[in-house]
């Protein structure tokens, strides 16, 4: 087996500094009746041509481009990815080394660390962010557990413009806890209904997303007056970042932690993992926050360089009174999009923003031409809810077959969206399949 | 080779990204506009992110520069201990980055990913046969956050039983995760401290175990590499108080097809497909935290679950019971496909001679340097051994001081200072994959360090000096913390 270099000679030689005789007796301390009898029911080791064949055979019974074309967002984004990217993200010093506890032999994972952290704070217009988390569903979860901690109080007021599924595991966090969720409906526009907030007192924090699971962008300004008139804080999620390479970010419009999905940052998409939880607070909440973090200090000789620091939050110090069980972060994920920042730049990210936003307003306005009705008035970024005609799943079907994934579904997520649809265009999507869809549905 | 594995050579510096930037410069190939501009409510624009603007070369000279300063275990042996660095196959990465699974959208319908669902549930397949239990979900996203969920099933179960229970029983070996996970879900933490052996007495447990008490946390092999012998007594009393068994699964690479821990009494399991099942821990991450049970818990598991039907497989949200997500999607899928690779690739058999050998390295490791340093439990180990500084603290060396200077010649240190009953511990963790030459060279060097340590105590003080930096400050860190550029 080529990952295993021991020879007989060299099993004989250990066992024998070992003192016993076999592979078995090294397990002498297992008491007999907690041994396994028999072998493993498993498929015996194919040889790696083998596993080539069957891994290829699974990967062609997917639905991707360029075979199939997607108008699907809701929480993940098809975006180019530079051919630099995964070049440089498959260095193996980056992908086979673990935490860097030992900064000296980690210099490169903890800079990369603190650029990425620079890089997100300046994204959300945050102060500071730690070093990424699982994902931005389980990064809203550990938002509002921040909350709560920060200001001791116990509900949370959650809009339901926030991704379905994220709302869902706020929810599975939040049951043995006790801490209260009240969901906050939407208005015409497609935006939080503010007005729903006005009874609702003693509030840990409202969470708001933007752009939302509609795709259309909030007003976070407004709610951060009304978090600081009822002194709570404001939660901002996002799915799609590469929003504010365009639109004003959550920061700048007073949001106290910003946390989110950053697949949209360079990373494939993966049926949905590994996936990217980026997390920015203010400056003050620092001590309240999860996750790792790295900090700039000096060698003995004066010489600038990085540490994790701050571990006394966290669990392997503090062990039951951490702000989290969280262990490790999402770092190869964290390095791709800071990567993928990095290669953008601030001129790259705003025009690429503008793209995403100039098609999907083009396929806004030929599903308009096609009897299509906008949903929402409010305004949106790279996706966004139409009322189709009716007779539409027809046609949603008769374009699957076509290779062609029409938008999601909003009905299963949202009962009373009857016909609705959540279309999604990035730059990837071409002007020719942005009016092959149009023409297919006006027809 | 005579020389020491540690050597110096040229590495470069480079500065923070921001400080290489040049207003105009780009590294990405932007598509070419082909819709016209649409007007735009100008009330909503912001200034965009003030990021640095670089050139393609820029950027890849960056982070080639910057892997050039970290040590991963494709460069050298990393024994950190209950992490199982093991050696990480490469044509796993190649077939993660197939575009089927690399460019899958997460919320295709069923029939257009049958490709990635078959994988997952023959994934949680294995995985049921390799632990002894019944049904897995691989949704969550790491250890931590298997033990999460293991946690909210535990709560959930007994609530559902209509008696909520408020305490867990965690051994004082455990990982720091494991309370903070049970504090997460509402439990208070019963530490319960291990024997003079370094196990658990089932009498201690007993004394703890009562009928507000949810269950145990174990972790099995324990973290000073020692089996818990009487895990079928201890699971026995605890299910006489009904409560559940957790067993913390980061050590399962001990004991593959040698152990089957549903036949132990565990009733729910986390594993860790980044240490046992050698997909790459990626610098801290991303890796995946499976969760496994006895049949009584499978209604609990997180949704979505994966079924067969006679058309293929399909998901299924109608689990009534279900504790719910923990991930928005699927979980670490990426990370699934490595360990489902590795399973194939290692079958039955090599499986349990991973074990075999892991478990013959670290006992190897372990007689070879008694006497060098202290053994915290002078026993046979399992898959790691845990030392101590105790003999070099009378030169005024201490555990710190082996592990910067194991860097010099050439090794990751091992884990220090946990497990934390162990004063000034080393947990040392080889893996199977390390060669007897490999590791006649690291117990080598840890006899050089031991002989130094007495003669020349000043060079471990100094120590590293081989490495970029020279050692760092971390309380300066802490106390004035910046975070950001």
């Amino acid at each position: 087996m080529r990952y295993l270099p021991h020879t007989p000679e060299d099993i004989a030689a250990m066992l024998a500094v070992v003192g016993v005789g076999s592979l078995e007796e090294l397990f002498g301390s297992i008491p007999a009746d907690c041994r396994h009898v028999g072998e493993l029911q498993l498929p015996r080791a194919l040889t790696e041509w083998e596993l080539v064949d069957h891994l290829q055979e699974l990967s062609r019974r997917m639905a991707v481009s360029p075979k199939y074309t997607l108008f699907l967002g809701a929480g993940s984004y098809d975006h180019h990815i530079p051919a630099a990217i995964p070049y440089l993200l498959s260095r193996s010093e980056f992908v086979t080394s673990y935490t860097p506890y030992q900064p000296e032999m980690s210099q490169g994972t903890l800079q990369a660390i603190y650029e990425y952290q620079t890089l997100t704070a300046r994204l959300l217009g945050m102060e500071i962010a730690n070093a990424s988390l699982y994902d931005g569903a389980t990064a809203l979860a550990e938002g509002l557990l921040m909350a709560v901690r920060i200001t001791r109080r116990n509900r949370v007021a959650i809009s339901t413009s926030i991704h379905p599924f994220y709302r869902q595991v706020v929810r599975a966090y939040f049951k043995p806890t006790g801490h209260e969720l009240s969901e906050i409906p939407v208005d015409a526009t497609g935006r939080t209904d503010i007005a729903a907030l006005d009874q609702i007192e003693d509030l840990a924090a409202i969470a708001l997303q933007t752009p939302n699971f509609f795709g259309c962008i909030e007003d976070l300004k407004v709610f951060a007056g009304l978090a600081r008139k009822k002194e709570t804080l404001l939660v901002a999620a996002f799915t799609e970042p590469l929003a504010f390479g365009l639109f004003k970010n959550p920061g700048s419009q007073g949001a106290d932690i910003v946390c989110g999905e950053g697949q949209s940052l360079g990373l494939p998409r993966s049926l949905g993992g590994p996936a990217l939880g980026m997390f920015a607070s203010k400056m003050k909440y620092m001590r309240s926050m999860p996750g790792r973090l790295a900090g700039k200090t000096i060698d003995q000789n004066g010489k600038s360089g990085f540490v994790l620091t701050l571990s006394t939050r966290e669990q392997h110090i503090r062990r039951e009174k951490a702000t989290s069980n969280i262990c490790t972060n999402n770092s190869l994920c964290a390095l791709n999009a800071a990567m993928f920042m990095a290669a953008l730049g601030g001129t790259g990210m705003r025009k690429l923003a503008r793209l995403n936003y100039d098609k999907s307003e083009y396929l806004k306005k030929g599903l308009r031409r096609a009897g299509f009705q906008t949903a929402f008035a409010g305004p949106t970024f790279n996706e966004f809810v139409v009322k189709a005609p009716e007779g539409f799943s027809e046609t949603y079907h008769r374009l699957l077959d076509q290779k062609i994934i029409a938008g999601l579904a909003l009905e299963p997520f949202y009962p009373r969206l009857r016909n609705h649809y959540l279309m999604c265009a990035t730059e990837t999507r071409t002007r020719q399949e942005l009016d092959r869809l149009i023409n297919e549905v006006s027809l | 080779m005579n020389e020491p594995l540690g050597a110096t050579g040229l590495i470069l510096n480079e500065p923070l990204l921001w400080e290489k930037s040049k207003k105009g410069r780009i590294g990405y190939s932007l598509p070419r506009p082909d819709v016209e501009k649409s007007s735009i409510d100008e009330t909503l624009l912001g200034d965009g992110p003030d990021f640095p603007d670089l050139s393609e070369i820029d950027v890849v000279r960056h982070y080639t520069r910057l892997s050039q300063w970290n040590f991963g275990v494709d460069a050298g042996m990393y024994p950190l201990g209950s992490c199982t660095m093991k050696y990480n196959p490469k044509v796993h990465e190649k077939l993660a980055q197939l575009n089927g699974f690399e460019n899958a959208h997460p919320l295709l319908p069923a029939h257009l990913v049958q490709g990635a669902l078959q994988l997952m549930f023959e994934l949680q397949n294995f995985l049921a046969e390799i632990t002894g239990l019944d049904a897995v979900s691989l949704q969550p996203s790491a250890g931590a956050q298997g033990e999460l969920t293991g946690m909210l099933m535990l709560s959930a179960f007994h609530k559902k039983k209509g008696r909520p229970r408020l305490k867990i029983l965690v051994p004082d070996t455990a990982h720091g995760t494991n309370p903070a996970s049970a504090v997460l879900c509402g439990f208070q933490p019963i530490p319960i401290p291990s024997n003079d052996r370094g196990i658990l007495s089932p009498g201690r447990v007993s004394d703890l175990m009562d009928e507000d008490t949810a269950g145990i946390m174990v972790t099995n092999p324990n973290t000073l590499g020692l089996f818990e012998e009487n895990i079928k007594a201890i699971a026995q009393i605890v299910h006489a108080k009904g409560g559940q068994v957790y067993c913390d699964g980061a050590n399962l690479n001990a004991v593959m097809g040698i152990v089957h821990m549903g036949d132990l009494g565990v009733d729910v399991m986390h594993l860790n497909l980044h240490k046992t099942f050698s997909a790459p821990h990626g610098g801290g991450g991303p890796g995946c935290g499976p969760v496994c049970v006895k049949r009584h818990l499978a209604p609990f598991l997180p949704i979505p679950q994966i079924i067969k039907t006679d058309r293929g497989y399909d998901r299924s949200d109608d689990f009534p019971d279900s504790i719910g997500k923990l991930h928005a999607f699927w979980g670490n899928f990426g990370v699934m496909i490595k360990a489902y690779c590795y399973i194939l690739s290692m079958g039955p058999d090599f499986l349990k001679k991973a074990s075999q050998l892991a478990v013959l390295n670290a006992n190897y490791v372990k007689e070879s340097l008694r006497g060098v340093f202290n053994l915290a439990y002078d026993q046979p180990c399992m898959h790691e051994c845990v030392f101590s500084d105790k003999l070099q603290k009378n030169f005024g060396v201490t555990t710190l001081d082996i592990a910067k200077r194991l860097m010099d010649y050439g090794f990751h240190p091992p884990t220090i200072y946990f497990p934390m009953i162990v004063s000034g511990a080393l947990m040392i963790e080889p893996t199977e994959t390390e060669s007897l030459e490999t590791i006649d060279e690291f117990i080598s060097a840890c006899k050089s360090i031991a002989e130094e340590a007495a003669d020349s105590p000043e060079k471990l003080k100094q120590a590293p000096v081989r490495c970029k930096l020279k050692r760092l400050d971390e309380t300066a860190a802490a106390r004035r913390p910046c975070l950001a550029g």
